[in-house]
Parts: C-alpha cells; sequence; structure tokens
C-alpha cells in the first residue's frame, strides 16, 4: 500500500456536457439535445432515488409523474422528516418583483462571486435561471410563502447581497419546502408509482458492467439486508458535516451512501469545502450532541465582543466599556459586524483561542443587544427577532434582552460531494447525484438561501430532464436476480456489519465519533495549516484501527440497533476524513470556507491562488488508507472575472 | 442532578414490554431530555446492556421524529417537543416515567419507538394540491388574501410528531388531520380538490385504527406547535359542506 500522502495526477476531467454557445441558451440547447423516452416505455423502466429532502422528494415525485417506475429510500419513519426540514432562512430566486435590479444575471453573478470563483458558469448559470421556475411550482402545490397585504409575495434580503430575493415562510422555509416535495411525492405513493421504503439504509451500490444498477440496503426495523435492482441510480442523500460530530445537520445524517458510492467509482470532488456558520449557541458541556444555527440576521443588530483581557471571567454587566473590545468592528470599520460568515467565524476563534472566550470552556463571543434596545426600543427588537430570542433562552435559560446573547460558530453545510457532470451525473455512467450531495453550484462557498434553491432546482428540473437522455440513449438489459456481483456486494455489506458486532470492545460509537469531530475541528475546521494537517492525517489510520479493535456495538443484526447504525456510519467518516485532510492539504491556497494559515494577504486575509488552483479536485479512490488520484476539472471564467475579497 | 428513570423497554411490536427502572446521575441542567438519554445509553452500552431505542433526528424541534410520553404527558411538562424539553425542568431525585405514545394506530416498533406511517398514508389520500412539475402558472398570477395564508400558514406547521393522538383519550388523529386539510383549502390553490381531499382524509383516518373525536381538547393542549382546536371545526364545516 502506497503512503497516502504520495496521491498521483491522473488525467484532467473535461467533459461537463454543458453545451457550447451563448450561456443565456446552454439549458435550452441541452434539453432540446436530449433524447426521450417513449411515454408507453417508462412504466417498465426503474429508477432508484435514495433520499427524500428536497432534492430527493422533487425528483422522486417528478420522475413518478413522467411515469418511471420509482423505487425511493430513506431512513427516517417518513420522508417528510429529512433534514432539509430544518431549514430555516429561505429560497432565493430571481423574481424581481421589487424592481430592485435584479435579474438572473444577477443571482448567476453573485452565486459564482459568492463561491470565491471555484464553481462551474454554465451550472450556476441554469440554477439562476431555474430559480423562477421554483417559485411558481412551489406556490401551486400550496407552499405558504410570506405575503404582504396585497396578496403578492413577501422577500427580504439575505447574506449580504444588495438586492431582496429570498423568499421565506417566517423562520420555517425548509418545512414548507420539503412538506410541499413531501405531499406530492405522497400522491405518487398512493398511486403505487412510487414505491418507498422509509427505515431503510443505503449501504452499498451495485455496478455491473461499468454501470450503476442497483443498491444494497438494510431495513432498519428487521435487519434485513436486500438488493434493489434499477435502470439508474440517484443519490440525493445530503451532505457530510456530521463528520465534524458537532454541527447544525440532523444528527442521523451521514456519508455512507456516496463515500460508498465513491469506493465503488464514483469520483469526491472538493471534499475540503466546508462552511462554518458564525452564529451558532455555544457547546454548554461534554454532553453536546448537536449545535443550534441562530439565524444570521441577528448580526444585523447585535455587536460582537470579549473582554480585552484574557482570563476575564466577570460577569459581562461588569466588565466596563473600556475593557471590551468589539473586535469586528475594529478590525474591520468598513464591514464591522456584517462581514462574511467565514471571516466572522475565524475572528471569533482567534479571540477564543487567546484566552479571551467567554461562557463555558470559554468557546463563546457576546453578542450584544443592549445598544439596539436602547436605540430602537424593546418593542421593536421583540417584533425583529422574538422568536429567536425565545428559542435562545429556552435552550439556555438566558434571557438576551438582560443578559448577551453567547454564539460560537458551528459546521453548518458542505459544498464537496460526488463530482457531477452538467447532467448531474457522476463519472459512474447510471449514477446521479443531486442536493447537497454532489459538489457543484457553490464552489468553495455557498451563500445563504441558496442550497434550497439548488436541491429543488435538480429535483423537479434538472434531473428529470438529462435522466430522461440517459434512459434513451442506454436501453439497459434487466440484471439477473442471481447475477454474482450482487451476492458479492451483499456479502461485504453483511461482513462488515458481522465485524462490527464481534468486535465487543470497551469504546461506544459516540465515543469514537467525538474524538474524529474533535480532531477535524481542531485541524481541517476553521483555519488549516500545513503541520495540523499531517497532524489530523497521521492520527486518523491509527483512530481507524483503534476502532477496529475496540468498538462496542451491543445487540445483532436482526433487529432496530442504533448503536450498529452509528458503528457502521462512522466506519464512512472514518475514512472520508482521511480524504477531507489529504485535500486541504494539497490545497495550499485560501478560498472560501477553506482558509490556510500560509496564503494570507499582507493584511492577514484569505489570499486566493488562480493560476494554480483554479480546478476542482475530483479524487479517485483507491483503496482504503491508499494514496487516491487527483483528477482536475479546470474552471473557465468568460462570464465573471475572478476578483480578490476585501472586507477592510 | 441524580434522576430515577422508568422506562417502557419492549424488544419488539409483538413482544411483552416493561417500565424499567435505571439510576442517573451527573445530569446537567442544561442537557436536554435527549441527551439525559444519550449519557443512560452511553452506559447501558458499557455495561453490556441494550440501550433504549427512541427516535430522533434534528433536535430542534421541527423534524417530528422525537416523542415520548413523560410523566403521563406527551412531550413532557413543557409546550414543546421532547427534545427542547431541558433537564432544568426536573429536579434532583426526581423520578421519571418515560413511556412510547400509546394509540391503537401506532403499534411500538422497539422501546419508545412506535410506528406513525399511518400519518403518511393520510396524506397521501389528499394532503396535496396536483401540482405536475412544469405546468406552475406565474406565481403572482394568483393573489393570496393575507388572512388566507396566514391561516394556512398557521396549520402548515404541523410536524407530524403523534404528540395529539398519545394524548387523546380516544387515540384520535383529528388535529393532524384538521391541520393538512386547513392549511390547503385555505388557499386559492387548494380549492378545485378540497371536496374530495376532506373525505377522502378522513375516510383514511378511519380506516386506519384512530379513534374518533369527542371534542376533548387533550390534542391541542399536547401540540408542540400550538396548531388551534379551531382547525378541527374548520374541517368539520368543509366535511359537512361537501358530504
Ligand atoms: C439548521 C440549518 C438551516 C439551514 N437553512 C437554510 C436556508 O435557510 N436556506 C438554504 O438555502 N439552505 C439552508 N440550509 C441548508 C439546506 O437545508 C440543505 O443543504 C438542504 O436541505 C439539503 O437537502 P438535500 O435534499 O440535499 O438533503 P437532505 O435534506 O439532507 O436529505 C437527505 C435524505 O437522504 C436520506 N439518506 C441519506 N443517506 C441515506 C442512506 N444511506 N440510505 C437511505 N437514505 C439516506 C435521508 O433519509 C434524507 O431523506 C440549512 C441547513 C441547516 C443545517
Ligand atoms: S397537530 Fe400538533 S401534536 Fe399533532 S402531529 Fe401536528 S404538531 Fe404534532
Ligand atoms: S428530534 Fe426533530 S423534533 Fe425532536
Amino acid at each position: 500500500m502506497s503512503n497516502y500522502l504520495d496521491y498521483r495526477l491522473g488525467a484532467d476531467l473535461a467533459d461537463t456536457r454543458a453545451p457550447a454557445g451563448p450561456i443565456e441558451g446552454r439549458w435550452d440547447q441541452r434539453r432540446f439535445d436530449a433524447k426521450l423516452v417513449n411515454p408507453a416505455n417508462r412504466r417498465g423502466r426503474t429508477v432508484i432515488v435514495v433520499g427524500t429532502g428536497l432534492a430527493g422528494g422533487a425528483a422522486g415525485a417528478t420522475l413518478a409523474e413522467q411515469g418511471y417506475h420509482v423505487v425511493q429510500f430513506c431512513f427516517q419513519d417518513s420522508p417528510r422528516r429529512a433534514h432539509s426540514i430544518a431549514a430555516q432562512g429561505g429560497i432565493n430566486a430571481a423574481k424581481n418583483y421589487r424592481n430592485d435590479g435584479d435579474s438572473v444575471r444577477r443571482l448567476f453573478y453573485d452565486t459564482v462571486k459568492g463561491g470565491d470563483f471555484r464553481s462551474r458558469e454554465s451550472n450556476v448559470h441554469r440554477l439562476a435561471q431555474i430559480s423562477v421556475e421554483i417559485i411558481d411550482q412551489c406556490v401551486a402545490q400550496g407552499v405558504p410563502f410570506a405575503r404582504e397585504y396585497g396578496g403578492l409575495l413577501d422577500t427580504r434580503s439575505f447574506g449580504g447581497v444588495q438586492v431582496s430575493r429570498t423568499f421565506y415562510a417566517r423562520g420555517q422555509t425548509g418545512q414548507q419546502l420539503l412538506l410541499g416535495a413531501y405531499q406530492a411525492l405522497s400522491r405518487q405513493i398512493a398511486a403505487g408509482s412510487v414505491q418507498m421504503h422509509a427505515r431503510t439504509e443505503m449501504l452499498d451500490l451495485v455496478v455491473i458492467d461499468g454501470r450503476a444498477r442497483g443498491i444494497v440496503a438494510r431495513d432498519l426495523v428487521t435487519g434485513r439486508i436486500s438488493t434493489h435492482l434499477a435502470d439508474a441510480v440517484v443519490l440525493a442523500t445530503g451532505g457530510y458535516g456530521n463528520v465534524f460530530y458537532l454541527s447544525t445537520n440532523a444528527k442521523n445524517s451521514n456519508t455512507t451512501a456516496i463515500w460508498r458510492a465513491h469506493r465503488r467509482g464514483a469520483y469526491f470532488a472538493n471534499p475540503c469545502f466546508t462552511q462554518i456558520h458564525p452564529t451558532c449557541i455555544p457547546r454548554s458541556g461534554d454532553h453536546q450532541s448537536k449545535l443550534t444555527l441562530m439565524s444570521e440576521s441577528l448580526r444585523n443588530d447585535g455587536r460582537i465582543w470579549v473582554p480585552s483581557a484574557p482570563g476575564d471571567t466577570r460577569p459581562p454587566a461588569e466588565i466596563p466599556e473600556a475593557e471590551r473590545d468589539y473586535y469586528l468592528e475594529r478590525t474591520y470599520p468598513a464591514f464591522g459586524n456584517l462581514v462574511p460568515r467565514d471571516i466572522a467565524s475565524r475572528a471569533a476563534k482567534t479571540v477564543c483561542d487567546e484566552g479571551r472566550g467567554v461562557g463555558p470552556g470559554g468557546q463563546g463571543v457576546y453578542l450584544d443587544f443592549a445598544d439596539a434596545i436602547q436605540r430602537l426600543g424593546r418593542a421593536a427588537v421583540e417584533a425583529k427577532y422574538g422568536n429567536l430570542f425565545e428559542m435562545y433562552q429556552r435552550i439556555t435559560a438566558e434571557d438576551p434582552y438582560r443578559v448577551p446573547m453567547r454564539i460560537y460558530p458551528a459546521i453548518h453545510y458542505t459544498m464537496g460531494g460526488l463530482w457531477v457532470d452538467y447532467d448531474l451525473q457522476t463519472t459512474l455512467p447510471g449514477l446521479f447525484a443531486i442536493g447537497e450531495a454532489n459538489f457543484s453550484d457553490h464552489g468553495a462557498n455557498r451563500l445563504g438561501a441558496s442550497a434550497l434553491m439548488q436541491g429543488l432546482a435538480d429535483g423537479y428540473f434538472v434531473l428529470p430532464a438529462t435522466l430522461n437522455d440517459y434512459l434513451a440513449r442506454l436501453p439497459t438489459a434487466p440484471v439477473p436476480a442471481d447475477h454474482p456481483e450482487i451476492a458479492r456486494v451483499e456479502g461485504e455489506v453483511t461482513d462488515r456489519l458481522a465485524r462490527l458486532l464481534a468486535v465487543d470492545g470497551d469504546r461506544t460509537p459516540d465515543s469514537f465519533h467525538r474524538e474524529l469531530g474533535e480532531l477535524l475541528w481542531d485541524h481541517c475546521g476553521m483555519a488549516r495549516s500545513d503541520a495540523g494537517l499531517r497532524k489530523a492525517l497521521a492520527r486518523i489510520p491509527e483512530l481507524r484501527a483503534e476502532f477496529w479493535q475496540r468498538i462496542r456495538v451491543p445487540g445483532t443484526g436482526e433487529e432496530l440497533n442504533q448503536s450498529l447504525e452509528k458503528a457502521n456510519r462512522l466506519v464512512d467518516h472514518l475514512e472520508l476524513a482521511e480524504l477531507m485532510c489529504l485535500d486541504a492539504l494539497h490545497r495550499t491556497e485560501s478560498c472560501g470556507g477553506h482558509f490556510r494559515t500560509e496564503s494570507r494577504t499582507p493584511d492577514g486575509e484569505a489570499a486566493r491562488r488562480d493560476e494554480e488552483f483554479s480546478y476542482a479536485a475530483a479524487w479517485e479512490f483507491t483503496g482504503p488508507g491508499s494514496a487516491p488520484v487527483l483528477h482536475r476539472e479546470q474552471l473557465v471564467f468568460d462570464h465573471v472575472h475572478p476578483t480578490q475579497r476585501s472586507y477592510a | 442532578m441524580n434522576l430515577t428513570l422508568r422506562i417502557w423497554r419492549q424488544t419488539g411490536p409483538d413482544a411483552p414490554g416493561a417500565l424499567t427502572r435505571y439510576q442517573v446521575s451527573g445530569i446537567s441542567p442544561e442537557m436536554s431530555f435527549l441527551e439525559m438519554l444519550d449519557t443512560l445509553n452511553e452506559e447501558l452500552i458499557l455495561t453490556g446492556e441494550q440501550p433504549i431505542a427512541f427516535d430522533h433526528d434534528c433536535r430542534e424541534g421541527i423534524c417530528g421524529a422525537c416523542g415520548m410520553v413523560i410523566n403521563g404527558q406527551a412531550h413532557g411538562p413543557e409546550r414543546t417537543t421532547t427534545c427542547q424539553l431541558h433537564m432544568r425542568h426536573f429536579r434532583d431525585g426526581d423520578t421519571i416515567d418515560v413511556e412510547p405514545w400509546r394509540a391503537a394506530a401506532f403499534p411500538v416498533v422497539k422501546d419508545l419507538v412506535v410506528d406513525r406511517s399511518a400519518f403518511d398514508r393520510i396524506i397521501g389520500s389528499g394532503g396535496y394540491i396536483t401540482a405536475p412539475t412544469g405546468s406552475a402558472p406565474e406565481a403572482h398570477a394568483t393573489p393570496v388574501p393575507k388572512e388566507a395564508a396566514d391561516l394556512a400558514f398557521e396549520h402548515a406547521e404541523c410536524i407530524g410528531c403523534g404528540a395529539c393522538v398519545a394524548a387523546c383519550p380516544n387515540g384520535s388523529a383529528m388535529l393532524f388531520t384538521a391541520a393538512k386539510v386547513v392549511h390547503l383549502n385555505a388557499l386559492p390553490q387548494g380549492a378545485p380538490e378540497r371536496a374530495t381531499r376532506t373525505r377522502s382524509m378522513v375516510a383514511t383516518m378511519d380506516a386506519e385504527g384512530f379513534g374518533g373525536c369527542t371534542n376533548t381538547g387533550e390534542c391541542a393542549t399536547a401540540c408542540p406547535k400550538g396548531i388551534p382546536l379551531s382547525g378541527i371545526s374548520l374541517l368539520n364545516r368543509d366535511f359537512l359542506r361537501r358530504a
């Protein structure tokens, strides 16, 4: 086995299937070029969709409407509970209802720039074009978006853009959009067009003659392992933020589906591009099981500060003005508390590393509303943020009207994922990836309210068109149920579960997961350095070895066994973590959410290095712990000219 | 804090179950109820016992996965979901009973996990607006009066947790069903299917083995999302008008 760090450079990835020609016409052209499957023949074609979040829910419902036979999976007890349900803020669309100068071109431009010039122009432009159709679709389904008194849709501005293009449903936009997709899916389930397997987890991919032809899944209630075959497989399985253990993701979100697909041949792109959200409620102790997001809008009126002196443990009210450091206002006078997510997050880490953090463990900074309350009055603050203050108080038992809030950054989203072409097809023919599971559209940093847009664009509009083309061009012969590959993959899955149950060691799955999470947070989190990443890369294989000696999973595989589920997901997280660190080590530039301490401008800000790194890094798996092969997709910017960010 | 827990253990749907006693110590008031159970489960694994099975995912009060009867109340003493209930609402030395939702239509799967798939079937029988992808008119073509939009939203907030059913002496799913019926019937987009939707969802609810509604109102008291009891009258109005 080669040293993991000695990765090889493979052939560049060239074909993105985006048609040439003016960018405005590419998606039309692609749809026109697509072959169609005769409607009469669709019922005989089976498509597997794994996941029922915004991306998977939308895709399953739409493919079934088109007449395909859809077999769909989720690990929750109901498709309605997918992680998308928790999204709060809103969804972007270039409707320009406000006539404030918004346009498809501006949304396209903002997204490419927001992604710090690490995304593919053709895809992003298509996303901006489709955004307007998404709102129409959701309104028709009965999604109760916020409205004005005249009955028209309301919008707000989000994440530092200059136009008001974010549609929302109070603080529950994800919930309402997901329920719209879930209801459409439920209609198809009742009609028999979608065969839904809830509480069923995909554990591996079946590849036959070089094409994805099915999955091996475990019924989480009975433990039964079975194979499901299809003409194509769609992964809509979400992001991998939970590799860090503590994140804002739902507890059961995990990387298994995309990681197993990666092991079977699909390239994994930009794994180190992860997003950290600056305003989350800090951990309250070692028992902490997940982190809760507080809307970023709070930074519009709250002032962020820490004590000037390290180790100052006085209550905030007793710290005089002169002994407080409003460090964002001090360092970034032009933007103050409103600097972008990554900058605000890193600054918080810096002051905490200096020993000036507040709250338990010194892992927090104050977000203070005293000035806002004095200036605007309590009632005005309550009208704007009342529900957020209530949520904060429920969790912390502190009253933010009297005591400053404590906040700290947390892992929130993963831009990386399976590499896909313009058709959203992975490097493995017949395997498609949509939503957060793929790497497309957001480059090195995602803008607020753009993940919901992308998930629904992929699921309702893009995939149904491109998948049709795949199926029409490549008629697939049925796979015989006794094909030896099926038994082989099922055997591997069963063996792995049996091994996990057999170790009978002395550590729980959560104890390993926490340890892995801390290691990644320290070395592959907000700031990454050559030395730190090498340390993590040395430790991860040791941790993996220890896992296989000391893990303890009680019970059997033939029953509902949540410890077994956790341990089995952790095996994949332990492998993915290594690739994340390698990707972060190889990219010696800073860009978007990826900050390399060695790559800074003279005033200490992130420095991108376009000459060397204007590419997406797609990694090919060569074996566990064995050096992967790097394939680069060179990024070309014909429409948005790369510039360096500045906020000082 | 030190607590005594009496937790329902049941190995499978057909197995007998019983309350089993556990002692936990070192519980911090900052912990959520689920984090308290996590702590117990970590200990159980190390002592070779099977941890307690319970459903959860978002731990933010929005996915509706969590839910248990705590000291006889669905989701416990606060009007919120179990994952958002914190241990500061209990006292050192308390004894806490923890049981699964009890309802004929929600069979126990294991320990505190129940099968709520009947809810999905109620939605599948009419809890949608037929709007195939790509056929939608421009969003501003049909303005929605703000009152209608607000009424719809208030009911659309249901998270499908099932506390209403667990709290109801009859095990009725009226509040859950009404929440979806009112959400969709309040909107102009939902009008064409209003009659069939209401009838079909009520019929499915009955067929799934949920009890009848006798207006005890326990459902709305237990509902963590404040779905109003008045939704049930709105459902009844639509049901009678169209029957
Ligand atoms: C707290 C929070 C707030 C957010 N707010 C916003 C916002 O305001 N605006 C915005 O645009 N974005 C927001 N985001 C991001 C956005 O919510 C997600 O990126 C998006 O919902 C992901 O959708 P998805 O369909 O790709 O995956 P998910 O919703 O994560 O769904 C994954 C699905 O795959 C299934 N699955 C996964 N693995 C398997 C397997 N092995 N077998 C079977 N099934 C499997 C799961 O059961 C689930 O159904 C927020 C994220 C968080 C955490
Ligand atoms: S009506 Fe309330 S209690 Fe019933 S399922 Fe919905 S949110 Fe839960
Ligand atoms: S875990 Fe999602 S509502 Fe409690």
